[in-house]
């Protein structure tokens, strides 16, 4: 089960360019949220904020409290379990290109030590038929690179991948900006079907995708959220004149 | 009637220009092509036609016979190479992959991972002879006595910067979105580099890897002040050992004609053996690897 997430007081920099301002919100557990903003708003830096990547990056630099369910990720545990209990699908495919499609699943599990063969099987069957891609895939799971498959389906293959450790939340970053109408179709039919069993965090460029896809949207400007409340009130009512002529596109 | 657009209007002349061009620079890759393979073809012929007649089981299976003696053969000689270029291969594959990583992973940008960087282009750019005499002077002058364990640290400390070097710039081609997806997954760093990154860029690692087997495989002047030479058995890593480049070195510079035939078997055999051997890991390192495309 998915789990809410309580954002207080969120910083953000890379050297010295602060990127996201005090950033306060809460997003409920089993439901999808999107993020939308003008490139450069700091929302991919927030999601990366939510599962301590962005201190991968030598300059990153983080202040603030998020909390996880009941875990306080910045103080209660390391980075590499907070990545087990938050997945993550990024902006471009990217499968293991030397792995199989079923070792590509696995990999999650298998690199922490766990080799158990008849979980492993059970585990990577559920997870690619939880992305909808089991069907097309079944029958060269071990026989093809996952790196062969077609960008939609590498997409699919990477929720896969990220749903096979069992996360309890899932962060997307633009995870459809790179495919066509049809894959994008079948991701966000996905993502109804995957927020009943996780919480979902979805930055998107595609405003319909958001509207579409979510029950709550959040709008950044310039490392701030300048909104935040249920999807349906900030596309036909925003109290903000800011999101107003964003979604209008009168700039961005 | 339509008229054509002025860029077409010459598309005929166009044509038959564009066709030359094409021609020519085809031909000039071709040409390319085949001036690189050719001395390469040209050596290997050479050395069949001056090595092959006095190649027999005997050389494979003897050791060298007395001045003026016929016969003999150059067991010992491949033993002894096989044995330096595995005590080399086992300090400087471990060492160079590792620094390799280093420099790609975990030392971008900092002081120390430039000045290994810069030690290990010079080190590349110093003369295997002076390699020769530094081991020398490090390991044969305290223990008094020539020894194949000398031999190999000199020929393993050859293959360290090409290694280096190469795993360096085959970790760098890895594209970072597969770095950041082993970490989003909870892998540990230590983790992620060893089985994603590293296998990876392992076809490059590997190339790298059996080009400094090659090159040393060959080096004589390591090997005169360092594993010295032997004309007899010897599988003791603490005494001087025979190897084929320094046989052949000495057979060829020797006033004999029967040795000169055998400095050119002992040619033919090392380079066979060499591309042996490289052909033997690419085969076993392929096996059981994806490729992208099928």
């Amino acid at each position: 089960m998915g789990v809410g997430i309580e954002v207080v007081a969120l910083n953000a920099w890379y050297g010295s360019n602060h990127t996201l301002l005090d950033i306060n919100l809460k997003i409920p557990a089993n439901e999808a949220t999107a993020l939308i903003g003008p490139s450069g708003c700091g929302k991919s830096t927030f999601v990366r904020c939510l599962n301590r990547m962005h201190e991968t990056n030598p300059v990153g630099k983080v202040t603030g409290t998020v909390r996880i369910g009941p875990l306080d990720i910045y103080k209660d545990a390391s980075p590499v379990e907070i990545r087990r209990r938050v997945g993550m699908v990024f902006q471009r495919p990217n499968p293991f290109p030397t792995m199989s499609i079923y070792d590509n699943v696995a990999s999650g599990l298998k690199l922490n030590g766990f080799r158990n063969r008849r979980v492993l099987d059970e585990v990577v069957e559920r997870s690619l038929k939880n992305a909808a891609l089991w069907e097309e895939v079944k029958d060269d799971l071990k026989k093809k690179s996952g790196a062969s498959l077609s960008g939609g389906q590498q997409q699919r293959l990477c929720i896969a991948r990220a749903l096979a450790v069992d996360p309890e939340v899932l962060l997307m970053d633009e995870p459809a900006s790179a495919l066509d109408p049809v894959s994008t179709a079948k991701i966000e039919d996905l993502i109804f079907e995957l927020k009943k069993q996780y919480t979902i965090v979805i930055v998107t460029h595609n405003m319909q995708q958001a509207a579409r896809v979510a029950e709550r949207t959040g709008f950044f400007l310039s490392g701030k959220l300048v909104e935040f409340d249920v999807t349906h009130k900030i596309f036909t009512n925003p109290g903000d004149k800011r999101t107003e002529d964003y979604i209008t596109g009168r700039f961005g | 009637m339509a008229t054509t657009p002025a860029v077409y209007r010459n598309s005929r002349s166009n044509s038959v220009t564009r066709m030359v061009t094409d021609h020519l620079f085809t031909g000039l890759a071709i040409l390319s092509t085949v001036l690189v393979v050719a001395p390469l073809v040209a050596i290997f012929c050479y050395l069949l036609y001056k090595g092959a007649s006095s190649l027999n089981l005997a050389f494979f299976t003897q050791i060298p016979q007395p001045v003026g003696e016929p016969g003999g053969g150059m067991a010992n000689a491949i033993f002894g190479s096989g044995l330096l270029l595995a005590v080399g291969s086992l300090l400087g594959v471990p060492v160079g992959i590792a620094s390799g990583i280093f420099l790609a992973e975990f030392g971008r940008g900092s002081a120390l991972a430039n000045a290994v960087r810069f030690t290990a282009d010079v080190l590349n750019g110093v003369p295997s002879i002076v390699m020769g005499i530094s081991v020398y002077a490090l390991i044969v002058l305290p223990q008094k006595h020539f020894s194949a364990f000398s031999g190999g640290v000199a020929l393993g400390i050859m293959m360290i910067p090409t290694i280096t070097r190469t795993t360096e710039e085959m970790l760098a081609t890895v594209p970072n979105a597969v770095r950041e997806a082993a970490l989003g997954l909870g892998v540990p760093a230590w983790r992620s580099v060893l089985s994603i990154t590293l296998r990876t860029a392992s076809p490059g690692i590997i190339t790298g890897c059996m080009l400094a087997f090659a090159r040393v495989a060959g080096e004589t002047a390591p090997l005169l002040f360092t594993a010295f030479g032997n004309n007899f058995w010897s599988h003791n890593l603490n005494e001087p050992i025979a190897a084929l480049p320094l046989q052949i070195y000495i057979y060829a510079i020797s006033p004999y004609d029967d040795w000169h035939r055998l400095a050119w078997a002992g040619s033919l055999v090392l380079i066979v053996l060499i591309v042996i051997s490289v052909a033997l890991v690419r085969f076993v390192a392929s096996r059981g690897t994806l490729k992208a495309n099928n």
